[in-house]
């Protein structure tokens, strides 16, 4: 790494002072298994072979870390930040503890008080039916109320998950996003670990959401989660996730996939808030297929990152089928989201919503790139696709990449992009009713994302906007 | 040196908008308890001089001097001088989308109470001053100002005036846009909040309003500068004869 790099480096890390005490402190850690940095075949048998994984998954891993060597680094999103990262430099497995625990007391004191801080056993004990906190590369706690049990509900770290029904994991794994799809997703497969296997059994509605939370600790550290999320017919289900890590001066990487899948007339909705320090790349593959008269809703919160590269995406396999993707991502100095959305039109009479809200700050900035793709034979389907930028201060940058293939006659197609700036007449509007003026923008920002915050639950909400509020500190004008 | 019994004074006050002067000298003095009204045509100055004295940066006073209770307020920012006691009601209020008009009502009084001051009463005076107002309750929800009509845009500056009390409040065009129902209660409310110990600027093109909010002196001004002051007689004569009697008096020097 040159000086400058790391300088660079430095100078963001003291941006992250606040980001620091409340979320980016480091645990000391004495870890169960802590491997050599770099990637090779020998890393990815040892991880199959410490989770004692059935042999086609082993052949998967390989296979996929083959395509991922051979795959170049993309020509699109940002390629000059992505030729930074130093995939020899990152650690690809940790295993902070020897066993999972389904007790808080039983979770080592060191971990515990992370997820304490971070406020995780308290929104279990509230509102939630079942919760997964994965520290580095493997779930720490897990639980989920009885209740739920009893109802055929299966959630459980993907290891476990792949362990205890395997024909399931078996079935799908892989069916939504193929190894060979991207070169990110193909580091995951060849070295997932963690993560969370959903399945909600037919009719069955999980009227109280379940959330993982995804903790990076170390330095250097990949965290390479795979969830996969099956709603079997006429079920419902909502899934919530958080993420944070400590801040340091070097990256790590956060390269996870979600697959979903939404079977007849079934319900999911996949929240996240990601809240991510600054010297985290953010290299995430979400897709869902979505079959007849089912539903799926990606509601998408990018905060933080270094650099985020993010599509949620949607395919309308069976008619009737709908789907929305709700997004929000925040670029701060010196970051870049590159965040969007994508929805595949396949059978007819399916509908999609895109609503993307981006906010640049200092020199941030944020992109959205969209694909909107209707197939041939899907006739009658509706499309729409709202995206607004909001620009603060002189420096800040959004752009707009969407793309169009569409192959029917009979599509109703709607697009509307529109960039804004914090208007000093707005400024004026509220300052001269005694908020200063970086309250007004604080309100002004706020007022912006309110359209995605009022789709969260109220504790995430509210959550959402003290890290916005974080965010806008010391804000230049 | 401010006038001890003044509320409000400013002399002498010259503004720019893009470098082009358009206030060239105005002076009054606001004794508590009193409505002062500034009358004249479009492009007078009369509503350049009101979001000058607010402190809107886009009009930069070059010269003269204001105190508000004696305390000279030009060196301080908008939201230094509203939390002093000055409120501007606006011509065209804006739209803060995404806002509801509840949750920017109760941050502008907290910011006016101070971050830590206890808020408590909040929902019940607002209900109360929404009620005055015959403000829909569905408004509090409602994103502020955002596909609002004139009418219900200004009954909410109104509303943000009664809430956070001034002592001294500049009310610009409040009466246009507003039918004869909707101007009715905009005045009720702007009676209500009128006492002994604030002081009202009323800044208007028509007479209008000043049917229901009684002035004790009118100003007209013409080219940025006050030509004429007399009392509510005043302004019934500009409703009768116009603008024109005025600017040919100021023209031949002649005038007051």
């Amino acid at each position: 790494m040159s000086d400058e790099i790391r300088r660079h480096n430095e100078d963001l890390a003291s941006l992250d002072k606040d980001y620091a005490t409340r979320y980016g402190f480091q645990d000391p850690v004495n870890y169960f298994h802590k491997g050599a940095r770099g990637i090779n075949h020998e890393v990815v048998e040892m991880i199959s072979r410490m989770k004692k994984e059935p042999a086609w998954m082993t052949e998967l891993r390989h296979a996929a870390l083959d395509i991922f060597t051979a795959k170049p680094i993309p020509k699109w999103g940002n390629s000059e930040l992505l030729s930074e990262i130093d995939f020899e430099n990152i650690y690809y497995f940790m295993k902070p503890i020897e066993h999972q625990q389904s007790n808080w007391d039983n979770v080592p004191e060191y971990i515990k008080k992370t997820f304490d801080r971070l406020g995780i056993p308290e929104a279990e004990r509230k509102f939630l039916g079942g919760v997964s906190a994965q520290y580095e590369s493997e779930v720490v706690y897990h639980s989920m109320r009885e209740d739920l049990k009893k109802q055929g509900i299966i959630f459980l770290d993907m290891d476990s998950g792949l362990r205890e029904h395997p024909d399931l994991v078996k079935k799908y794994f892989g069916t939504v996003i193929s190894t060979a799809d991207n070169k990110f997703a193909a580091l995951n497969t060849a070295v997932w670990s963690g993560g969370s296997l959903i399945y909600v059994p037919p009719g069955i509605d999980v009227k109280v959401p379940l959330q993982a939370y995804f903790r990076i600790n170390a330095e250097n550290m990949g965290q390479f989660e795979r969830t996969l999320i099956i709603a079997d017919k006429g079920s419902r289900v909502h899934y919530i996730e958080g993420c944070t890590a400590p801040v340091y001066s070097t990256d790590s990487l956060h390269t996870a996939v979600v697959e979903v899948i939404a079977l007849e007339d079934s319900y999911i909705r996949y929240t996240t808030i990601q809240n991510w320090s600054r010297n985290i790349f953010n290299l995430v593959t979400k897709r869902a297929s979505v079959y007849g008269n089912a539903t799926v809703e990606w509601v998408d919160g990018n905060l933080g990152s270094r650099l985020s590269m993010k599509y949620p995406c949607i395919q309308l396999m069976g008619e009737g089928a709908r789907g929305e993707i709700l997004s929000v991502a925040f670029a701060g100095k010196d970051q870049h989201q590159d965040a969007g959305a994508k929805v595949i039109h396949v059978a007819p009479n399916t509908s999609s919503r895109i609503r993307s809200k981006s906010v640049s700050k200092d020199n941030g900035r944020a992109s959205y790139r969209g694909l909107v793709k209707v197939h041939k034979n899907a006739a009658n389907t509706k499309v729409s696709v709202e995206c607004d930028a909001l620009l603060i201060g002189e420096d800040a940058r959004s752009d707009t990449y969407p793309t169009m293939e569409v192959d029917n006659d009979q599509v109703k197609v709607e697009h509307e992009a529109r960039v804004s700036k914090v208007a000093e007449e707005q400024l004026f509007y509220l300052t001269s009713r005694g908020l200063t003026e970086d309250d007004a923008r604080l309100l002004i920002v706020n007022g912006f994302m309110e359209p995605f915050t009022k789709e969260l639950p109220l504790e995430y909400a509210v959550e959402l906007n003290r890290l916005i509020e974080l965010e806008m500190e010391g804000s230049i004008g | 040196m401010p006038d001890q019994k003044a509320l409000f004074e400013f002399n002498d006050i010259h503004v720019e908008v893009d470098g082009k002067q358009i206030v060239s000298g105005v002076s009054l003095k606001i004794l508590p308890g009193e409505i002062h009204a500034i009358m004249g045509p479009n492009g007078s100055g009369k509503s350049s001089l009101s979001n000058a004295l607010m402190g809107h940066p886009d009009y930069a006073i070059m010269s003269g001097e204001a105190f508000l209770d004696g305390r000279s307020i030009l060196s301080m920012s908008a939201d230094e001088r509203s939390r002093a006691g000055l409120y501007l009601a606006f011509q065209y209020p804006l739209a803060i989308p995404g806002v509801t008009v509840a949750n920017f009502m109760r941050a502008a009084l907290q910011a006016h109470r101070g971050k830590d001051a206890d808020m408590s009463d909040f929902r019940k005076l607002f209900k109360a001053a929404m009620k005055a107002l015959l403000i829909d309750p569905s408004f509090a929800t409602r994103y502020l100002n955002d596909g609002f009509s004139g009418g219900e845009k200004k009954r909410i500056e109104i509303l943000q005036m009664s809430m956070l009390n001034p002592k001294m409040a500049l009310l610009d065009e409040t009466d246009s846009g507003l039918d004869i129902d909707a101007l009715k209660i905009v005045s009720e409310g702007i009676n209500r909040f009128h006492n002994d110990s604030n002081a009202l600027l009323l800044v208007t093109h028509y007479q209008r309003l000043l049917n229901y909010v009684k002035p004790h002196h009118v100003h007209v001004m013409i080219h940025g500068r006050i030509v004429k002051t007399g009392g509510p007689e005043l302004a019934l004569k500009l409703e009768e004869l116009g603008y024109d009697w005025v600017e040919a008096e100021y023209a031949q020097g002649t005038g007051a």
